[in-house]
């Protein structure tokens, strides 16, 4: 039983994210407190869920891409994107009904997954490597945000585009209901069908794949298509957080959250196996990281250094080798790799 | 010769691996001036027993004793530096620097701090002269022929002083007139003083210019023969052993059967690609077995590879069951009921993050597609009934197949191409680097499966291999399919040979 939970990816992160809490509940007793304030749930717990959605879809979507062992630099321009297409579908509107709310939606979320399309073309149709296509929209993408809002930064006279990120359902944030859809849909699609082995066989040897009568080239595509609309997702909640769209400073470092939210979770960087749930974990342990630095009271400065810190701890119980030399348990199982290299030596 | 002291005695050599002993007892002696044979099929020990004598590997047990003293070779630099170096078979110099460049790197002449490339560019032609090579030291390696990478490979050797030299299959990629120049270089070597210890398949290269043998089987010592003194059946059951008797019961010769010509699967009409296989004609009859003879580098893969539309066809028409297909990708061509094995298991095979299971049910899950999911339930009673046909160890599917051993993983690959139940079934070098008992059980399959009404494309070093389970034959040789045989009674090993090897 203890053996099996220890196995477990999500065994570490889990124990990292309760730590954190209990940190915070030794500062603030009522820290794990719930209350109904106007019908709405309300209290720190709550609030990292809402405060953490985009960055967990964002995640959601990096995970796909990092287990075909890419990775998408340019959620965070598209998240950029994503605001400013919003904002400026209702600008261009009157502003009445739930017409423009649809359209601001609909037409942000087409344009992100044809970004994350575009993304895809170049990885794997022109063989393009994953980090320097998408660097190309990172440095793009932020541009064509700032000319979609023409450099300023463009408030929503809007009420209902608050909803998105601010509005409640069942007494929950609105937000929290958008996550645990996309998530949902995410596992579905990977673990109900069989797309998610392809992707685990494609980031995992990739020649191997294509010579089973994999379509590896179109594995790839859905995935950057997927992470570029979980980023839409997200920019459109940053976006109806603040009620406006910055193309600025929206979604700034968001990759590197969303990158280290999915290493953390226990996904490989080298690509193969990759872990929904822990990419979850992952990035809530980021989200109430910064909950926590804000809430007692570090100073700002030091704020990415703590950070980072946490980061690395996390990386390092996620790896057998570093157990077994700190803790002695763990047992590294590296038979496989000796063996391989027997088999070269007995041809 | 014996009354000399020898260079190197290696005595009772003992390394293991978890599970198996690579090399037990093994002993080998090199005198300067001679040029020894290591001799043994795959999986003997050879490469183990080079890569104890440059330090790859650390033994177990055992002694070796270089120039009287004893020694102990921990690290590949060590071996360098007691004058014991190696050219692999695949030449391992970087293809991106220049010829000057690879024989100096890591020793680089330096003139005031500098690199002096003056004296490194002459001094590279010198050594290059020395192996009657003459070209231009300041172009890329990758320029030149696998060849001439090879002599480059020997000439940075010789810069460092070897005392032994050991080549590794070298021969395996050359065409006659480049193996003809090797052995003048190596016959000059030998006369200034080197012990070469040399590995090859070609027994007619063995009798041509080594003095000496060493034979090795399954890890154990066999014997030390004078090359002269032994003829070539002696030497052949000397390293096949009792893997002769083992494997009379895989004889299809009998099951030829000329009169009645079975149906066409697959037609292969002057189907070529520009630089890897020269148009051939080729019919997959079902229930036949045809096997692929040719050297290494003679176009065996490459032919597989578009059959298969793992490389596409820029010439000739394919037509399966009659009708004219033209495959862009292997999906293509699963989806006509084909299935390949590739050689490079490692590379072009396994998934090595995922588990037996999931690897076994790869290829039939590409063909129904990913929405019509196969339920976890039935992936594991497909796995568990291959593991219990071809006897996988360990018999557990959801081990990650990387764990697995080479011939595990092979069986594991026949496994996830058996379940799609392909009508030709491309089988390339299945046998290579497992055991005898696995070997036998993959012909074995073979012979059942063409039993079966499928059609076998065998792809083997081996000739033996070939001549046993196979019905009809082609032999290519230069990228070129050169010859087809009905294996009948009257044919040889020595047939097929000298086509191999073309004009001999």
């Amino acid at each position: 039983m203890i053996k099996s939970m220890l196995k477990s990816s999500l065994f570490w992160p889990i124990i990292v994210l309760l730590l954190i809490l209990m940190i915070n509940l030794f500062f603030d007793s009522s820290f794990f407190s719930i209350e109904v304030r106007n019908g709405h749930l309300t209290g720190s717990l709550i609030d990292i869920l809402n405060r953490g959605a985009p960055l967990m879809l964002i995640s959601i979507g990096m995970t796909l891409v990092i287990a075909t062992k890419g990775i998408d630099l340019s959620v965070g321009t598209v998240i950029a994107m994503s605001g400013a297409i919003g904002a400026m579908t209702i600008a261009s509107t009157d502003g009445t009904g739930l017409g423009p709310l649809f359209m601001a939606i609909g037409l942000s979320l087409l344009i992100c997954t044809l970004v994350g399309c575009w993304n895809g073309l170049l990885v794997s149709r022109l063989g393009v490597q994953p980090i320097v296509a998408t660097l190309i929209l990172m440095v793009a993408g932020r541009g064509v945000a700032q000319l979609i809002t023409g450099g300023q930064i463009t408030t929503v006279y809007y009420d209902p585009y608050s909803y998105i990120g601010g509005g409640y359902l069942l007494a929950l944030p609105f937000s929290i209901f958008i996550v645990a859809f996309v998530f949902f849909v995410a596992v579905l699609l990977t673990r109900k069908t069989a797309l998610g082995l392809f992707i685990e066989a494609v980031g995992s040897n990739p020649d191997a794949s294509r010579l089973a009568g994999i379509n590896s080239k179109n594995i790839m595509l859905m995935v950057y298509m997927f992470s570029g609309f979980c980023a839409g997702v997200g920019g459109l909640i940053l976006s109806s957080n603040v009620m406006s769209a910055d193309g600025n400073n929206a979604g700034l470092w968001f990759e590197l959250d969303a990158i280290l939210a999915v290493v953390i979770g226990g996904t490989s960087l080298m690509g193969g196996r990759f872990y929904l749930m822990g990419t979850v974990m992952g990035a809530l342990i980021i989200q109430s990281l910064t909950t926590t630095i804000y809430s007692i009271g570090v100073p700002a400065e030091i704020n990415l250094v703590v950070k980072a810190i946490v980061v690395l701890i996390v990386c390092l119980l996620q790896s057998p080798e570093f157990r077994r030399k700190v803790f002695g348990f763990g047992k590294v199982k590296r038979s496989g790799e000796q063996k391989e290299r027997e088999g070269v030596t007995l041809s | 010769m014996p009354e000399q002291q020898p260079k190197l005695v290696m005595e009772n050599i003992v390394k293991e691996f978890p599970g198996v002993k690579a090399l037990s007892n093994v002993q080998l002696s090199l005198y300067p001036g001679e040029v020894h044979a290591l001799m043994g099929e795959n999986g003997a020990g050879k490469s183990t027993l080079i890569k104890v004598l440059t330090g790859v590997y650390s033994i177990d047990q055992g002694s070796v004793t270089l120039e009287g003293k004893p020694v102990h070779i921990n690290s590949p630099l060590e071996a360098q530096e007691n004058g014991i170096s190696t050219v692999y078979q695949e030449v391992n110099l970087c293809s991106n620097l220049s010829v000057t460049e690879n024989i100096f790197i890591g020793r680089e002449i330096k003139k005031y701090g500098r690199l002096a490339w003056k004296e490194m560019h002459q001094h590279a032609e010198k050594l290059l002269e020395k192996l009657q090579l003459k070209i231009d030291v300041t172009k890329l390696l990758s320029s030149y022929s696998v060849a001439i990478q090879q002599m480059v490979a020997i000439a940075r050797t010789l810069n460092v002083s070897a005392k032994i030299l050991i080549l590794d299959e070298p021969t395996s990629s050359l065409d006659r007139d480049e193996v003809h120049h090797l052995f003048a270089v190596i016959r000059q070597l030998k006369k200034e003083g080197l012990a070469i210890v040399f590995v090859s398949h070609f027994l007619d290269q063995i009798y041509e210019i080594t003095d000496r043998l060493t034979v090795l089987r399954n890890g154990e010592w066999i014997g030390e023969y004078k090359t002269k003194e032994i003829d070539r059946m002696e030497l052949v059951s000397k390293m096949i052993g009792k893997e002769l008797q083992q494997m009379d019961d895989i004889s299809s010769k009998s099951t030829v059967n000329q009169e009645k010509i079975p149906a066409s699967f697959l037609k292969a009409d002057e189907v070529g690609v520009k630089g890897k296989i020269d148009p051939f004609d080729l019919e997959m009859r079902k229930g036949e077995i045809v096997g692929i003879a040719g050297l290494l580098g003679s176009g065996r893969t490459e032919m597989a590879r578009v059959l298969f539309g793992a490389d596409r066809a820029d010439k000739g028409k394919m037509k399966v069951d009659g009708k004219e297909v033209n495959f862009s990708s292997p999906r293509n061509a699963i989806l006509k009921n084909i299935g390949f094995c590739s050689e490079n298991r490692k590379s072009e095979g396994i998934i090595p993050e995922l588990t037996v299971r999931e690897n076994m049910i790869l290829a039939i899950q590409s063909i129904y597609g990913w929405f019509n999911y196969l339920s976890k339930l039935k992936q594991i009673k497909i796995a568990e009934e291959y593991i219990e046909l071809l006897n996988i160890n360990p018999a557990n599917p959801e081990h990650l197949i990387k764990n697995l051993s080479g011939g595990n993983q092979q069986k594991v690959m026949l496994a996830r191409w058996l379940i799609t139940n392909p009508t030709l079934l491309i089988l390339d070098e299945p046998t290579r680097g497992i055991d005898i008992g696995a070997k036998t059980e993959i012909m074995k399959l073979m012979t059942r499966l063409s039993k079966d009404n499928k059609s076998i494309l065998f792809i083997s070093s081996e000739i033996e291999e070939i001549l046993r389970t196979c019905n009809r034959i082609a032999v290519l040789r230069n990228r070129k399919k050169v010859k087809e045989f009905y294996n009948d009674k009257e044919l040889t090993q020595q047939d097929l040979m000298k086509e191999m090897a073309g004009g001999m």
